[in-house]
């Protein structure tokens, strides 16, 4: 259960799997997650990072804002919220989606879990419970905060199915990716569904927060010979920029946190042109979006290979000695042997192949050392790993 | 599926949708107008509450159609007819020491001469800033971004308006507008009858009390009617549907089809706009253009669904504050009543009864939780003794209006409506000592009863509050301002929509002129 003791003085919460967290946490850097005590690295921020990318890292996931979605009118509400059609994703599947305010601009991503019958589960960075709420006029639907009901781990890499199958989730390599799955775990049910952040072979469990514990010791206890490891939140950091993954809160600002107008973003302006159906019917920000279609965006949204190994961490993009942009993510790709960035340039910028500069800015001993370094815009992410697609998944 | 093509369908018969039927007729579009009762005119009808007696149902003064409505629909020749006009308001006082309120000035035994120089001077002022706001109605709101020329012209003509008040007319506006009528009236005035009768004018309607903010404007709306040329309040012949029957045989003339006793279910619209209704029993009308004169919470919850808009939308409508809390009281009587110090004539005239603002506080303050006050203020006519068609000869109708009479009232209008009514009658009484032994036949109208039988959201006067925040370019929600909605080919024609409500034609001639300016493909003009 939420574990909020009325006497530790940081009020911070805790996860289920706190316990086994502190345990493992070696180094004690701890972060903050939407109020939950987690960890940054448990160990060492590399080591962590290549277990994701060779065999299998262990994310705490339980902070993660989820709710539950039911009632008769459960799709149709969820249809008129998110930008894609809701329609599409069958009972059993997971959708990643985005969607907006009336003006257009994204409130947040996340993934919404179709469990059949109207029953959804919707996954996102933001608390949206009073967006949801005023969407929900009109529709008969419940909507529940479950987060702090739901325990979750995310079980990364290439060998995550080969632990899963050994902690006894057999036949687990059938399962699609996006789709969901359920096993019985000491009497109680275990979800398991084919999703992530690392953009390799990798699930997600759900769990209650009773067996949590037991859980992660069984998952451990089945990954010792297969290079298991948790990671905290700068590994995954990492793998999510070499996946090309969004982050609420970093790559984009939610529309109804922007303070200043103009700070907040379209999904065409963050390349999520595929998430958005204008042909579906009324859903927020239609309007504004069909406008914007007819009209062109601001910005546009670019992955940038930028030369050298100094992470383009917030640095003005350049055409020529024109400003065109910022980095909001950026980061050295240890597999992928790439300096990425993540970048919103001016709109008329940016097609696939073009040569920009990334300003970038670093500190040695006090000193700081301005370099213009060259960056080409990227077709797609760096790192596409054919396992996050094969189905049966490779074991090992 | 009937497919009768054509250009717009005009959902419900209120005087505003005749108007706007008419004058988009006029242009040369083919109209249907749907009334789901048996006949036109929403609030503005005559009705029949007990055998040979005859009242206008809702409204009762016409004190602000506005005058090219009426000249250009020619209602005159299509039947319209004034059985008074330019009529006093008289504050009653119980020892008959009454205050009339004229086109040229107040007058009362309790009267101070100061009060009565104030009383011009005020007038004179009030006059200036209605104005004002009556250019501001006569056409849709300007809007300050995105303005094209016809904007600009409007914010240059009404910068200049406010020019021409003046430097200190100006700073008084801005003063007063934002403070209440009941400082206002102290700043000005001795006499409790004029300030509680001027306090009326300021809040009848509304859910406003003397001292809430907003009843200055409140005033001022009211006030418009000057601007149109009412020196006071007029009684329609026939009653107030006299009126609605002439535009209605107006509106037919122009070529507007209207069918009677057919409700709408449903606006039926997609993603990209509308395509026309659904009545009760099934049957769909298509049409490029839904014009909505019912209220703005109906128009979107019940018939488009908030389904079909988006979210800040829904939430909109759903914040808009449209709770009535005025009830109407009908009484049929077999002789004329005394009202204590009033003599015949005067008898035909506005007569309220609201003595003093404290009072008027505290009535509103009951219904403010839910509550009738014991005191209830009323706005009175005796309209028979000017038109002879409303009653049997010898006989009288008395209407009036009832405040504050809370929608939601906590113990329920069921069991509250009858306790009410006597409250009403007793209130009278003391004005009217022998008011009871003249009563045949009674009628009160809740609230609750506006709604059910003519279909006003909430009983609301004017289809939703009288405030700066739901008026103007915020009414009846910002992105809703001027007639177009924010579904393509969906435009609100009532009291919702600016400027607001009153007898007064103005929204739905808005509302035409802004469908013929409309550009199909082209949801914000
Ligand atoms: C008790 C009371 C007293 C008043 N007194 C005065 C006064 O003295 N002087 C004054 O100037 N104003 C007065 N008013 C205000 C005035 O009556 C209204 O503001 C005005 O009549 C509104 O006109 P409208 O055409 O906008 O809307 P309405 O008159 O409300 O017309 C809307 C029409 O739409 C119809 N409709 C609704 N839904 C449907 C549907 N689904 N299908 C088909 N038809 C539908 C309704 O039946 C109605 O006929 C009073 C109001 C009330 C309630």
């Amino acid at each position: 259960m939420d574990q909020l003791k009325p006497h530790d003085p940081t009020m911070m919460r805790q996860t289920p799997f706190h316990s086994r967290v502190a345990r493992a946490c070696e180094i004690n850097q701890w972060d903050d997650w939407k109020g939950y005590t987690t960890p940054l690295a448990y160990t060492e921020v590399e080591q962590e990072y290549f277990a994701i990318r060779n065999s299998t890292g262990v994310f705490d996931l339980s902070p993660m804002t989820k709710y539950h979605i039911g009632g008769p009118d459960a799709e149709a509400f969820l249809n008129r919220v998110m930008t894609r059609d809701i329609r599409k994703l069958k009972p059993g599947r997971v959708g990643y989606t985005v969607w907006c305010n009336d003006a257009g601009q994204v409130m947040d991503d996340g993934t919404l879990f179709n469990f059949g019958d109207n029953n959804y589960r919707l996954c996102s960075y933001t608390r949206v419970m009073d967006w949801l709420q005023w969407s929900a006029l009109g529709f008969d639907v419940s909507i529940e905060d479950v987060t702090a009901d739901v325990a979750a781990l995310a079980v990364q890499g290439p060998t995550s199915c080969a632990v899963l199958k050994a902690m006894g989730c057999a036949g687990l390599e059938g399962l699609k990716p996006f789709g969901l799955t359920h096993f019985d775990f000491e009497g109680v049910e275990l979800m398991v569904s084919r999703t992530g952040f690392t953009g390799d072979l990798g699930y997600e469990l759900w769990i209650v927060p009773e067996q949590a514990e037991l859980l992660w010791d069984r998952l451990f206890a089945a990954g010792k010979d297969l290079g298991i490891r948790a990671t905290g939140g700068e590994a995954l950091e990492l793998a999510r920029i070499e996946a090309g993954f969004l982050q609420a809160g970093v790559d984009f600002v939610p529309a109804e946190e922007v303070v200043r107008q103009g700070r907040s973003r379209s999904p065409f302006e963050l390349g999520l042109d595929w998430l958005v159906d204008l042909d579906k019917g009324v859903f927020n920000g239609r309007r504004a979006l069909l406008e914007e279609r007819m009209h062109g965006s601001r910005y546009r949204f670019v992955f940038l290979d930028v030369e050298g190994n100094k992470p383009a961490e917030h640095s003005f993009i350049l055409k020529g000695r024109k400003e065109i942009g910022i980095v909001t993510s950026a980061a050295w790709c240890p597999t992928a042997k790439s300096n990425i960035a993540f970048a919103q340039i001016d709109a008329r910028y940016g097609k696939a192949g073009e040569e920009l500069i990334a300003e970038v800015y670093y500190q040695r001993e006090l000193a700081w050392t301005r370099v213009l370094a060259k960056c080409r815009v990227l077709r797609s992410p760096v790192f596409n790993s054919p396992k996050r697609r094969q189905t049966p998944a490779p074991d090992y | 599926m009937t497919d009768a093509h054509y250009d717009a369908v005009v959902v419900g018969g209120g005087h505003n949708g005749l108007v706007c039927g008419a004058y988009l007729a006029k242009a040369g579009r083919k109209v249907l107008l749907l009334e789901r009762r048996a006949e036109v005119g929403g609030a503005a009808v005559t009705r029949e509450f007990a055998d040979g007696f005859s009242v206008s149902a809702c409204a009762q003064w016409l004190q602000q159609l506005h005058p090219d409505v009426e000249s250009d629909l020619k209602l005159s020749r299509h039947g319209l007819e004034l059985a008074a006009r330019d009529l006093d308001t008289i504050a009653l006082a119980q020892d008959g020491a009454h205050v009339t309120i004229a086109a040229n000035g107040v007058s009362g035994a309790a009267l101070s001469d100061r009060d009565a120089e104030r009383y011009a001077r005020f007038s004179r002022q009030m006059f200036k800033f209605a104005r004002l706001l009556a250019r501001v109605s006569e056409r849709r709101v300007p809007q300050l971004t995105e303005a094209g020329w016809r904007d600009r012209i409007a914010m240059l003509s009404l910068a200049l308006g406010m020019k021409r008040l003046g430097r200190a007319d100006m700073r008084d506006l801005l003063r007063i507008g934002l403070i209440n009528i009941y400082d206002v009236m102290e700043e000005h005035f001795d006499n409790d009858l004029l300030k509680g009768a001027l306090s009326l004018d300021a809040t009848l309607g509304t859910h406003l009390g003397p001292r809430s903010p907003n009843s200055v404007i409140s005033f001022l709306h009211r006030r418009m009617g000057e601007v149109f040329g009412y020196r006071g309040p007029a009684l329609v012949r026939g009653g107030m549907g006299g009126l609605s029957q002439a535009l209605a045989a107006a509106a037919s003339a122009c070529g507007v089809e209207i069918r009677t006793e057919v409700q709408v279910t449903s606006i039926d619209a997609a993603a990209d706009g509308v395509s026309g209704i659904t009545l009760a029993g099934g049957e769909r009308i298509r049409a490029p253009i839904v014009v909505s004169n019912a209220d703005p919470k109906t128009t979107f919850e019940i018939l488009l669904g908030l389904a079909n808009v988006e979210a800040g939308v829904a939430r909109r409508v759903h914040n808009y504050r449209m709770q009535g809390n005025v009830a109407k009281l009908h009484l049929a009587l077999d002789g004329l009543p005394d009202f204590v110090g009033l003599d015949e004539s005067q008898l035909g005239q506005r007569l309220v009864v609201a003595p003093g603002m404290d009072a008027m506080e505290l009535a509103f303050n009951a219904a403010k939780y839910g509550e009738y006050s014991p005191n209830p203020v009323l706005d009175i006519s005796i309209p028979s003794l000017s038109d002879d068609s409303l009653a049997p000869a010898g006989s009288h109708v008395l209407t009036a209006l009832v405040q504050y009479a809370p929608y939601s009232l906590k113990a329920g209008w069921e069991t509250g409506k009858e306790a009410f009514t006597q409250l009403a009658i007793e209130t009278l009484k003391r004005y009217a000592p022998n008011l009871r032994e003249t009563i045949i036949a009674s009628e009160l109208l809740t609230p609750v009863d506006l709604e059910r039988e003519f279909h006003l959201g909430g009983g609301h006067w004017h289809h939703g509050e009288i405030g700066l925040d739901q008026l103007l370019v915020a009414r009846p929600f910002p992105g809703a301002s001027r007639y177009a909605m924010p579904v393509p080919g969906l435009f609100l024609c009532g009291a919702g929509a600016h400027p607001g409500g009153g007898v007064m034609g103005l929204a739905g001639r808005n509302a035409a002129r802004e469908i013929i300016a409309h550009k199909p493909g082209k949801s914000r003009t």
